[in-house]
């Protein structure tokens, strides 16, 4: 296992108390465990929603490729449930849900956060926020309960967020070919649809993989050409533009 | 996030109590990823204690998210607090990667070749 990150990084913050920080009394879990703070060298965060269904492994595959035990936080939503919960107190539509969440360090410089987000329509409120500024979003699926996804797929396409599909394969899962699979979560031909076992860090940390993958072969064009441009051209540089090429000669490999 | 309904009473939402009826941040609300660390000036004896809570929690970088978990409170009122604190200076920031850069490719590769790393 090449990934000791979590603890004994001597770049991480010693989690000793600061000198006025004597009064630790009430703080709920222990405020001082190894492994609690982000590397002092990070530089910012980024990250990545594992949306769908209850049960699905969300928090297995988090809890897998995190670095800290997973943490989970209510999320209060308001508004949310209109029309699909039932309120029992009229004019309260107050709501929480309950989020997992863990975290990558990457190259000590970046950390990830991945968040798990339950897929069902009603909590699409709750996720706009969460999605925003996310690099794109891992759909769990169980084969024996496709349905149950259809939902986590659909708030993704609504949302515009890329997204890649693992199938968390359950023992006695009924097995389905990727043609089949596709079909019937209607998938886009390039979204990633791999397997996995959430409880297997090779197998959680693929499906990441795939992610990334995916978000950098639909990253646009001119992301993947963020060289420099021309260094400033002399100023008496006849013309900016490229020269046109000759009609044909260049024509893009077409399929 | 930016249109929150502002007549919302603050009874409807107890934990709303702790940010004295706000759930305003007075501006964009710092993301859940966002990193928070607090800063060596000496804490304010006025401090309500779940500001002090957080500043004990902020000894070292840890997302907004994780300010919450370990807090026990919701993240829109840890966003609350965590902005009063910014804003007295007791609490530094290191803001999330900007959208702008979430297509850049050679930002991706670097997540990617992280994530290799680990297999």
């Amino acid at each position: 296992m090449a990934s000791k990150a979590v603890s004994d990084d001597p770049d991480r913050a010693s989690g000793q108390p600061g000198p006025h920080t004597g009064r630790t009394r009430d703080t709920p879990g222990p405020g001082t465990q190894p492994g609690k703070y982000v590397s002092a060298g990070v530089v910012g965060a980024a990250k990545i929603l594992v949306v769908g269904p209850l049960g699905v492994g969300k928090t297995t595959l988090i809890g897998t490729v995190s670095e800290i035990k997973p943490l989970s936080t209510e999320a209060m939503m308001t508004q949310a449930g209109a029309g699909v919960d039932t309120v029992l107190t009229p004019g309260k539509t107050t709501t929480t849900v309950a989020l997992d969440f863990g975290r990558i360090t990457i190259d000590g410089a970046l950390v990830l956060y991945l968040f798990g987000t339950p897929g069902q329509q009603r909590f699409l409120p709750a996720w706009r926020d969460l999605a925003k500024g996310s690099l794109g979003a891992l759909a769990l699926v169980d084969t024996r309960d496709l349905a149950a996804s259809f939902d986590a797929l659909g708030n993704l396409e609504d949302l515009g967020l890329p997204f890649a599909v693992a199938v968390n394969v359950f023992p006695g899962s009924p097995q389905y070919t990727e043609h089949e699979l596709r079909a019937a979560l209607d998938l886009l031909p390039d979204t990633p649809l791999v397997a996995c076992d959430a409880r297997n860090l090779r197998s959680s940390v693929q499906v990441l993989i795939a992610l990334l993958g995916h978000l950098i072969d639909t990253a646009p064009p001119e992301a993947h050409g963020l060289v420099p441009p021309p260094a400033p051209a002399p100023a008496s540089a006849p013309a900016v533009a490229p020269a046109p090429a000759p009609a044909g000669s260049t024509a893009t490999e077409s399929l | 996030m930016t249109d929150r309904p502002e007549d919302r009473t603050p009874s409807a939402v107890r934990p709303y109590v702790i940010t004295r009826g706000r759930s305003d941040t007075g501006g964009e609300p710092l993301a859940w990823e966002t990193l928070v660390m607090a800063t060596d000036a000496a804490f304010p004896p006025s401090l309500q204690p779940e500001h002090h809570k957080i500043l004990t929690h902020c000894q070292g970088l840890l997302s907004v998210a994780e300010v919450a978990a370990h807090l026990g409170q919701p993240p829109s009122v840890v966003q609350v607090l965590l902005s009063d604190l910014v804003a007295w200076g007791l609490i530094v920031i290191r803001p999330p990667i900007p959208p702008a850069e979430h297509t850049d490719v050679t930002m991706l590769r670097k997540v990617l070749h992280g994530l290799e790393s680990r297999l």
